[in-house]
């Protein structure tokens, strides 16, 4: 009962700096939802990346000539199928298309013609000359449906005209956005492609321990190739979306640093009508203990509230409102970027080390300061 | 001896809010993972992809992992980057790590 008289004092007291203090919230509420908003997308796409990218091609070999990308020889395959351990290697065609219509940029993909039918695409995946499948995105950017003709200029110039026989759901955007797929036969034609080159070689591998060994044994017998694993793949986009990158970086910098500085505000001195408060609390009978408390019950409020109301506005900004501050500043100057349809995975470590982060030190700030003031002579307090 | 009523009753419902999001997002999450992930993962195993469809501005950032190993500056000294995307997706590991073992990534 005790504690909680104290509690009600600290509502009290706190509500006659009524102003001050739903401000400090307010700014104290915002900070915790851009950092939880960028920990929540960050994270999301984080394991979006590593549960899709499972299924990538075990090692993905490119030919390296004059430091730079260049077309691998498809024969390549063969030899790496020789290779102990190696279960198949398939070339891979593909490139990349500037469309001056859109002003954008579109992946033109080169499969099988006898591929299956796939669950995430609307129609059919092309299985004769002249057809193709796009992503939404590019269903998008040229205006096109399933049935429409997709005309798009090749390598020599002359337009070519694709039927759209499919469309990727837009459950997929994540991966397929900007997708052209077509026949082999149509992509190698349509960029000119000299014979027996493909873009690169996709290898699969029987034991998942054996793939470092593999990619080893590739790079000693053609040394002008780089094998991609798919550890790497998935390491990549730890690393894009990792703290330590660029922008998450400077948000979380900018975000702690201006926290810091609010706590550093709280830390350096409590206000002189405070200090008159605490001395007077002190002459009626209040022990020190009892100033602490109600002290680390202003703290709490104020940081338990903030805490609360950030998190929740993280999670509807970023889980049902898609992320639309943030995704501006990831999106930079694609022109085709997906919609966030984001999945809401949630890391509660996340939650506890922010929690940590953000209410320990203003809980501390409170206090400290007040503790100062507290173990001073009341009468010299009231007198400062 | 009101107000402490009032600030607990306002503090569970701001826990009740957010149980009831985390909630939504476990559901949902176990929603996908029935229905979407192993639709996209086909997609991915079958067109043997290798990236995300994010950044489209340029090749290097459309298909981070297949880029080549780059190196700071090199159009020209001090040269910044050209695009956003590139400043979101960090340095590689290996420029963090005391001893470079390797020049390139295998």
């Amino acid at each position: 009962m005790r504690h909680l008289k104290i509690l009600e004092y600290a509502l009290s007291s706190l509500l006659r700096r009524k102003y001050r203090n739903i401000s400090l919230i307010a700014v104290y509420a915002l900070t915790i939802a851009i950092l939880a908003s960028v920990l929540f997308l960050t994270y999301s796409l984080k394991l979006e990346a590593s549960r899709l990218l499972i299924e990538a091609p075990e090692i993905v070999v490119q030919r390296i000539s004059a430091g730079r990308h260049d077309l691998i020889p498809s024969g390549y395959a063969e030899h790496f199928r020789g290779i102990q351990g190696v279960a198949g290697a398939e070339p891979r065609y593909w490139g990349y298309y500037y469309d001056s219509l859109t002003r954008s940029n579109f992946t033109l993909m080169g499969i099988d013609d006898n591929l299956l039918p796939l669950a995430m695409v609307e129609g059919r995946m092309p299985s004769a000359s002249g057809e193709c499948a796009i992503g939404a995105g590019v269903g998008h950017a040229r205006i096109s449906a399933v049935g429409d003709m997709l005309p798009l200029i090749d390598s020599r110039g002359g337009v070519v005209l694709f039927n759209v026989v499919g469309i990727f759901r837009s459950e997929s955007n994540i991966l397929t956005n900007d997708l052209i797929v077509m026949g082999k036969k149509d992509l190698v034609r349509f960029f000119d492609l000299p014979a027996g080159r493909a873009t690169d070689i996709a290898v699969t591998v029987r034991n998942p321990s054996e793939i470092t060994t593999v990619a080893g044994k590739i790079r000693k017998s053609y040394p002008d190739t780089r094998p991609i694993t798919k550890s790497e793949i998935i390491r990549t986009y730890d690393a894009v979306f990792n703290w330590r990158s660029g922008m998450m970086l400077t948000i979380f910098s900018s975000a702690l640093l201006a926290f810091c500085i609010l706590a550093w505000d709280k830390a350096t001195g409590i206000s002189a009508e405070e200090k008159h408060e605490i001395g007077i609390l002190k002459a009626i009978g209040w022990d020190t203990a009892d100033i602490l408390e109600l002290k680390f019950w202003e703290g709490i409020v104020i940081s338990l509230t903030s805490f609360l109301l950030g998190l929740i506005a993280a999670f509807i900004h970023v889980f049902l409102l898609n992320a639309t501050i943030l995704s501006p500043v990831i999106k930079g100057w694609s022109v085709l970027f997906p919609d966030f349809r984001l999945t809401p995975y949630v890391d509660i470590y996340q939650i506890f080390v922010l929690a940590f982060l953000t209410v320990t030190p203003y809980v501390a700030s409170t206090i400290i300061p007040s503790w100062k003031t507290a173990i001073t002579d009341p009468e010299n307090v009231m007198r400062s | 001896m009101i107000k402490y009523k009032l600030f607990l009753g306002f503090t569970l419902f701001e826990v009740a809010v957010l149980s009831l999001l985390l909630l939504y997002g476990q559901l949902t999450v176990t929603a996908r993972s029935r229905n979407e992930i192993p639709a996209k993962r086909e997609l991915v195993r079958h067109l043997k992809l290798t990236d995300l469809s994010l950044w489209t501005e340029a090749r290097y950032t459309r298909n981070p992992s297949q880029t080549d190993v780059f190196t700071p500056f090199q159009d020209f000294p001090s040269s910044l980057e050209h695009f956003p995307a590139g400043s979101i997706i960090g340095p590689e590991t290996l420029f963090f790590s005391a001893s470079i073992k390797q020049p390139g990534r295998t």
